[in-house]
């Protein structure tokens, strides 16, 4: 193993893993407990955009996922779009028409530059390929995610309860609703950086939703969802070390696979016992 | 304390012990308390409809006043200019400079949301406020007393997803209460309940109102759960207010200029009615 902690990319694989595990186990509690699950994805399919027009402009990827995240994030408060039941065809057909950019823009990436792995890059991740000066970026990015949320914390947990009891109390819940989503924003392109854009809202909801079985208490359930992220990051980073021995091709098995794996592996160990013991639980909505 | 001129009473709220004007004649302002509430002429139209026609009510300190009316008569709406959440198209309204309690109409909350009783109860202290909180010995010793004067005790650490609609609402009583408000107002919180846990709510409030001596407003659909405890009544039908003692809003002939239709108010063993109908003689 002194090839595993001796390897450069896997200490910037690992460093970005985990700050990136932190930040979305910690805004990821809130996004399920306010329901907007959907809202991560629909972040995440549309920050391929930022990605795969980053590739083509030749930037770090991770500053088209930001810039893009954040934009649509807030367009999409404004516009009242991020909730599942609301304006549903509206969604859909804007998530369509940026997807197809996306698959525009994918295209030039590997016929103009010819570089193949723009799009595995973009839709899957490559923690392994990330350069290493993209990790201060992401750090500092992260750090400013969670005092963010530090900032916002009891506003945003009273209005994720109940909107009203916020707003009775003086909190501007919509303000605080814009500036949470486009925190979803920042920390999909995060995730968008660590296992794609396909896989990062596994990233986002998974490790939250185990931890929200495991705690009721939402600074303890915040803490159990960034160690959740962060055992499924870096057990992925090892396993994708490990993989380069196994077949197929012995060219190594997609960090993002493990990653994902793990944490829905998780979910089904903290989810299946809760199941049994009370098979007449009504569907959580 | 003088009668000031209607500028100085804004100026000097909260809290001019002073007699008004008031929309249906039928309002007496009691000598006893400080106004903590008032509306005077308070109108509110959504488009073409007016959703509230001049209405006019105050609440005194350590009063327990109870808002009537069918779904669609205006209560929420009358409680959203109180909570400053609609400004008014005309009238004045006088509210306390401290913060209000409010419970709101049917909260519902997912049995997952990782929050518990205690939790909720904490926010009602600073739920407003940014930057992180710090461990307080003070706070946690606020929190349980609160709990414990709503009874709310044994279910402290649950998560509040879980808990039944009586034990629910004393918890929301207890965000609303714990930072200390003068005026405590409630949407229909009767209204997911059983009979018993009703009645139970409404003694806990009625009790809270005397101990606490704060000013309570809250309303309902049926008045009968809240008859032995209010002290005033604000009756309310399309969008107009009457107010006043039991005694002198529920009476057949005001009902019926309420109304702007015949209708009659009954006592069926001690429970009340109104019913309406073009063949009922006004008294």
């Amino acid at each position: 193993m002194t090839g595993f902690f001796g390897s450069g990319p896997v200490h910037v694989a690992l460093a970005a893993g985990a700050v990136t595990a932190i930040v979305s186990g910690v805004v990821g509690v809130f996004v399920v407990v306010r329901g907007q699950s959907f809202a991560g994805h629909a972040l995440a399919d549309l920050s391929t955009l930022g990605g795969s027009g980053a590739f083509l402009a030749n930037v770090n990827p991770l500053w088209g996922f930001v810039g893009v995240g954040a934009v649509i994030a807030g367009a999409m408060e404004l516009f009242g779009v991020q909730r599942r039941r609301g304006r549903d065809v509206a969604t859909g057909v804007v998530l369509g028409a940026v997807l197809g950019l996306s698959a525009l823009l994918l295209y030039f990436d590997t016929t103009s530059t010819s570089t193949t792995g723009a799009t595995i890059t973009v839709l899957f991740g490559s923690l392994f390929a990330a350069s290493p000066s993209a990790v201060p970026e992401m750090v500092a990015l992260a750090a400013v995610g969670v005092v963010a949320l530090a900032f916002v914390y009891r506003p945003l947990l009273l209005s994720s309860v109940h909107p009203e009891l916020a707003s009775a109390r003086g909190v501007p819940v919509r303000t605080i609703a814009f500036g949470f989503l486009v925190l979803v924003g920042v920390t999909v392109s995060l995730t968008s950086m660590v296992v794609g854009t396909i896989l990062s809202p596994a990233l986002l909801i998974g490790p939250a939703a185990t931890a929200l079985r495991l705690s009721k208490r939402p600074p303890v359930a915040m803490a159990f969802s960034a160690g959740i992220g962060l055992v499924a990051t870096w057990s992925g980073v090892a396993l994708s070390y490990a993989s380069y021995r196994w077949p197929p091709a012995h060219a190594g098995w997609p960090i993002s696979f493990f990653i994902v794996a793990i944490v829905f592996l998780t979910f089904l160990c903290v989810e299946v016992p809760g199941r049994l013991r009370r098979p007449s639980a009504p569907e959580a909505g | 304390m003088p009668d000031p001129q209607p500028d100085a009473l804004e100026a000097a709220a909260p809290w001019a012990d002073v007699a008004g004007a008031d929309v249906a004649g039928a309002e007496v302002v009691s000598g006893a308390g400080a106004t903590v509430l008032r509306l005077e002429g308070v109108s509110v139209s959504f488009g073409d409809r007016l959703v509230l026609d001049e209405v006019g009510f105050s609440v005194d300190r350590g009063e327990f006043v109870g808002i009537i009316g069918a779904n669609g008569s205006g209560k929420t709406t009358i409680f959203r200019v109180v909570l400053g959440l609609l400004a008014p198209d005309a009238g004045r309204v006088i509210r306390p400079r401290r913060h209000i309690g409010y419970v709101p109409q049917k909260v519902a909350i997912d049995p997952d949301t990782p929050i518990r009783a205690r939790d909720l109860v904490t926010l009602g202290i600073d739920g407003e406020r940014y930057g992180v909180r710090l461990p307080s010995a003070a706070r946690r010793a606020r929190v349980d007393e609160m709990l414990d004067a709503v009874g709310a005790g044994p279910f402290a650490d649950a998560r509040v997803g879980t808990l039944s609609g009586g034990e629910l609402q004393r918890v929301l009583i207890a965000h609303a209460l714990v930072g200390d408000p003068q005026l405590l107002i409630m949407d229909e919180p009767l209204a997911n309940l059983d009979i018993k846990s009703g009645h139970e709510i409404v003694e806990l409030v009625a009790r809270l109102t005397h101990e606490r001596g704060l000013a309570v407003l809250l309303s309902a659909h049926d008045m009968n759960a809240l008859l032995p405890h209010m002290d005033r009544v604000v009756y309310l039908a399309d969008g107009r207010a009457v107010s006043g003692t039991t005694g002198e809003v529920v009476r057949s002939d005001v009902l019926s200029e309420l109304y702007r239709y015949p209708v009659r108010v009954l006592d069926v063993d001690g429970t009340i009615v109104v019913v309406g109908g073009h063949d009922v003689r006004v008294r």
